[in-house]
């Protein structure tokens, strides 16, 4: 089945089965490692990529619904020489271990800073609506809206400590 | 050449100390971080190798008997269909870890979701469809046995301690406890499922798998296909997660060797989640008993701890929860007794802090509980009760720094504010409470090599096959060899994860960066000998530094002193010293809880743990081992439980929606403060383990918390909500 597919910004064309899930589809055909398959399910965020803006755990859709759709992968966030300042805070606060889940993380997190901007409430919001000023985005609001992306190496502490530091700079930049 | 060290006696001379560098101990980032934040890692399923044809694991639907017939022709007409594998050289069950040989083998059937056949096609998609399809027709015995309390107990006598009497003990103490506990089983969850991609060159198999003790799985896949383990070259230079669930080759490695060798075409096996659940080794449950008889200031005249657990028929693996019991507190009376059961469940191993994990636990609900008895402060009773001798067998310990972790965790935790009696704190519908629990875990050391090659260009490169699970060995061997050899860290290049490579300890039982960094070490005291000589000084005299050989007062950078490679081969071995010595590592945890008033939900507020494991490599690692272990004891004392149906063995939650780990909401802003210390007993680098110390007691401090915020002692392991509920007034 033929899909076009923008990812990291690149026009890519896909011809496959059309049981191949968006992530497999990353994976196995379209040399694109860095989304990880950890449940196969959504039950754990390894498999994180951003869509058209979203989060969206790419082992639950398929390949072939996204015709036309712009991917980000953790590659299109950064490469090893020339890393996002996310990453660079994941690699500064230790946010990681075994790195599985790492890039599901930050693909996570960084959809998950402009969900917060946006205003989208989350369980522990004190408020329903109105922008969220991420510099004051605290951690138990870190904490939940990554609540998604299971660590079994258990980094959690750290990152929040990664994704408070690139939170509150990132409101000190654009204000 | 090959320089060997046999830790016969204590190495004191801190020569880490010594070296200028400056750069052993501190908090580096690690040298792969930004393949990992990149998703550039490559882990075992990512080497996309021409021609790769996917496999799918197909599972055992009875829990006893044997695969009698594999019917083929049901997945005929699945397009891309290659092949349907099942073999007597198929495992049964993951080798235990340092097994070094296959283990049980062949087609027949003793738990429910035993791996029994392969499938494999051109695509993933179509093996998966082919994996569901198949049609397997299982001869079903009905002699499994599903509870484990119903088949006869037996006895450990390695494990049996009988000594003074325990009985008169109880009978004379002022304060005494008799408790039982029941723990469930675990699972290890690594994020990264189980992959193995075989390749055969040349009669030469090439696998690249997920595996953490290169050595060993390279002989036990040897073995279990029935080649020389020369033939064998295993790859695993990423591991995404271990905790003991990779120690041991395991199915998927050799179902794709099989067929790789058949199809003649690299052939890659992913575990699905679920399979990750069943076929890789789980965490006994276990029945624990705790007897405790003190005097009235709360030293302990006597020590009895009983504990069952289960494995597979044929299984030695006996879950060693009495391990830390044997070492930590005095009592001149004990009784210990270990207890294995048979049953038809997925097969029972090594999962993070084997034996302590567990063991600790309990040992510490049940000190908590005498503490609570007899009405001393629970820090204090454990302070009380550290023995100057190993009770059991006499001999001194090495470094320990357990009063120290403790007085220095109940300063920093402001424990003087919990209050002693329970169910006294409400915020709100909150009730709030403080707990705490010793730490301790055995540690080893273990025969480990390492290549280290000084180059010319005054680089250095340091090989070996020991592997990085997250651990931080790409770190803490880097930096050993960049603080010997003077050179700033982004000189030394570290390879791991080849069984090319000098053979090393492996990640297990906490003792990978001890060993394989002793074994780096060693070889780099070589090396700085052979510059000190062409300089002609002594070696203690030459200081290296930021690439410069330093002697007296004349300073040569190492690139125009060497004019070819120093390469060198270090040894380390574990010697006559590990049976004079107790070598362990301590801590304390320290805990705070809510617990809802209406609901019975716990959440856990504060952790600190305070740790003494030696010398600390990477203070960033260290530190970094030490959440994820404390936040495995949030996940044992609240969540975690594998739950088997009694009926035919299966187990019911084998995915991760249904078994609950902590998520990033669970875990609050955590606490780590390390002790500062030097074992020049347990090694020559004065370091000990640190992977599993973080786990064993923190499950206790939560669960002493509970009891602390409200009365109520859950013993029947996790502290869900539901059970605690219904002990609330
Ligand atoms: S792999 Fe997609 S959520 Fe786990
Ligand atoms: S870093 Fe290993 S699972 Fe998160």
């Amino acid at each position: 089945m033929k899909t076009k597919l923008i990812i990291n910004g690149q026009d890519r064309a896909l011809d496959a089965d059309p049981r191949v899930t968006l992530l497999d589809a990353l994976r196995n055909h379209l040399g694109l490692p860095g989304a990880k398959k950890g449940c196969d399910h959504g039950q754990c965020g390894a498999c994180t990529v951003i869509v058209n803006g979203r989060r969206v755990n790419s082992c639950l859709t398929l390949a072939c619904m996204h015709d036309g759709d712009a991917v980000t992968t953790i590659e299109g966030i950064g490469m090893a020489d020339d890393l996002d300042p996310l990453q660079q805070a994941f690699v500064r606060h230790d946010g990681y271990q075994c790195g599985y889940c790492t890039p599901g993380q930050i693909c996570s997190a960084r959809a998950m800073l402009d969900e917060a901007e946006a205003g989208w409430p989350s369980f522990v919001s004190e408020e329903m609506d109105g922008a969220i000023d991420l510099s004051q985005l605290s951690d138990e609001e870190i904490s939940e809206r990554m609540s998604g992306n299971i660590c079994r190496c258990s980094a959690y502490s750290n990152i929040v400590d990664a994704i408070r530091e690139i939170a509150h700079e990132k409101q000190g930049a654009s204000a | 050449m090959t320089e060997t060290r046999t830790m016969d006696r204590p190495d004191r001379r801190n020569i880490l100390d010594e070296a200028a560098q400056g750069v052993i101990g501190t908090p580096m980032d690690r040298p792969e971080g930004k393949l990992k934040v990149s998703g550039t890692a490559t882990y075992a399923h990512e080497y996309n190798l021409p021609g790769t044809a996917f496999g799918v694991l197909v599972r055992a639907t009875v829990p006893s008997g044997r695969l009698a017939h594999v019917n083929e022709t049901s997945v005929a007409d699945i397009e891309g269909i290659l092949g349907v594998y099942s073999d007597e050289r198929f495992l049964r069950n993951p080798a235990q870890g340092g097994a070094n040989e296959a283990p049980v083998q062949g087609t027949d059937i003793d738990y429910f979701g035993q791996a029994v056949a392969l499938v494999v096609a051109e695509t993933f998609e179509a093996a998966r469809d082919g994996a569901t399809r198949i049609q397997l027709r299982l001869d079903a015995d009905d002699d499994g046995v599903f509870d484990p309390a119903s088949s006869p107990p037996e006895a450990q006598p390695d494990e049996a301690v009988d000594q003074g009497d325990l009985s008169a003990a109880m009978a004379d103490a002022a304060h005494s406890i008799d408790v039982t506990y029941t723990t469930p089983g675990h699972n290890s969850a690594a994020m990264e499922p189980h992959c193995s991609v075989a390749e055969w060159q040349d009669g030469n198999l090439i696998l690249r798998g997920s595996y953490q003790m290169l050595k060993y799985n390279r002989n036990e896949i040897a073995d279990a296909i029935g080649i020389d383990p020369a033939k064998v070259r295993i790859l695993s230079p990423y591991v995404g997660g271990g905790f003991g669930s990779k120690l041991g080759i395991a199915p998927e490695a050799v179902a794709a060797a099989i067929a790789a060798k058949a199809l003649n075409r690299p052939v890659c096996v992913a575990l699905t989640r679920q399979q990750v659940f069943e076929n890789v080794m789980r965490r006994s449950e276990s029945k624990q008993r705790v007897r405790l008889a003190a005097d009235k200031d709360g030293k302990l005249s006597g020590l009895g701890h009983e504990a069952w657990v289960s494995n597979l028929p044929e299984e030695s693996f006996a879950e060693p929860v009495l391990q830390a019991t044997h070492f930590l507190y005095g009592g001149d009376s004990r009784k210990l007794d270990l207890y294995l059961h048979r049953v038809n469940r997925i097969c029972a191993g090594s999962v993070r802090a084997p034996g302590e994990a567990i063991g600790m636990q309990i040992l510490e609900n049940a000190m908590d509980e005498l503490a609570h008895e007899a009405g001393i402060d629970p820090v204090e009773l454990r302070i009380r009760n550290i023995p100057d001798m190993h009770p059991e067998k006499d001999i001194p310990y090495t470094s320990r720094k357990m009063e120290e972790a403790l007085r220095t965790g109940a300063e920093a935790f402001g424990w003087d504010k919990r209050p002693a009696k329970p169910a006294t704190r409400r915020e709100g519908e909150w009730l709030v409470g403080m707990g705490m629990a010793t730490a301790a875990r055995i540690n080893m050391l273990q025969a480990s090599e390492a290549r280290v090659t000084l180059k010319a260009d005054g680089t250095a490169i340091v090989e070996t096959d020991m592997t990085d699970i997250g651990t931080g060995t790409y770190s803490i061997l880097t930096q050993i060899a960049a603080e010997m050899l003077g050179l700033p860290s982004e000189r030394v290049t570290t390879i791991l994860g080849d069984t090319d490579l000098p053979p090393a300890a492996g990640s297990g039982g906490s003792w990978g960066a001890a060993s394989s960094g002793s074994s780096v070490f060693v070889a780099c005291e070589e090396i700085r000998e052979r510059i000190a000589e062409r300089l002609d000084c002594k070696p203690d005299e030459l200081t290296l530094k930021d690439g410069q050989a330093i002697c007296g007062n004349r300073s040569t950078p190492l690139a125009d002193l060497l004019d070819s490679d120093i390469c060198v081969e270090g040894r380390i071995e574990s010697g006559k010293l590990s049976q004079k010595v107790q070598s362990a590592t301590y801590g304390a945890h320290f805990a705070e809880v809510a617990v809802n008033a209406v609901t019975g939900e716990t959440r856990v507020r504060r952790m600190l743990g305070v740790f003494g494991c030696g010398r600390i490599l990477n203070e960033k690692t260290a530190r970094s081992q030490c959440i994820g272990g404390m936040t495995w004891g949030m996940g044992i004392a609240l969540h975690e439980d594998l739950m088997f149906d009694l009926r035919d063995g299966h187990l019911t939650n084998r995915d991760l929606a249904e078994y609950h780990v902590p998520v990033n909401l669970d875990v609050p802003q955590q606490d780590v403060i390390f002790i500062d210390e030097r074992d020049g007993e347990s090694s020559p680098i004065q370091a000990k383990g640190i992977g599993e110390l973080g786990i064993c007691g923190a499950a206790a401090a939560i669960t002493n918390a509970i009891f602390n915020a409200t009365g109520v002692r859950v013993r029947d392991y996790p502290a869900t909500l539901d059970k605690i509920i219904a002990e609330m007034a």
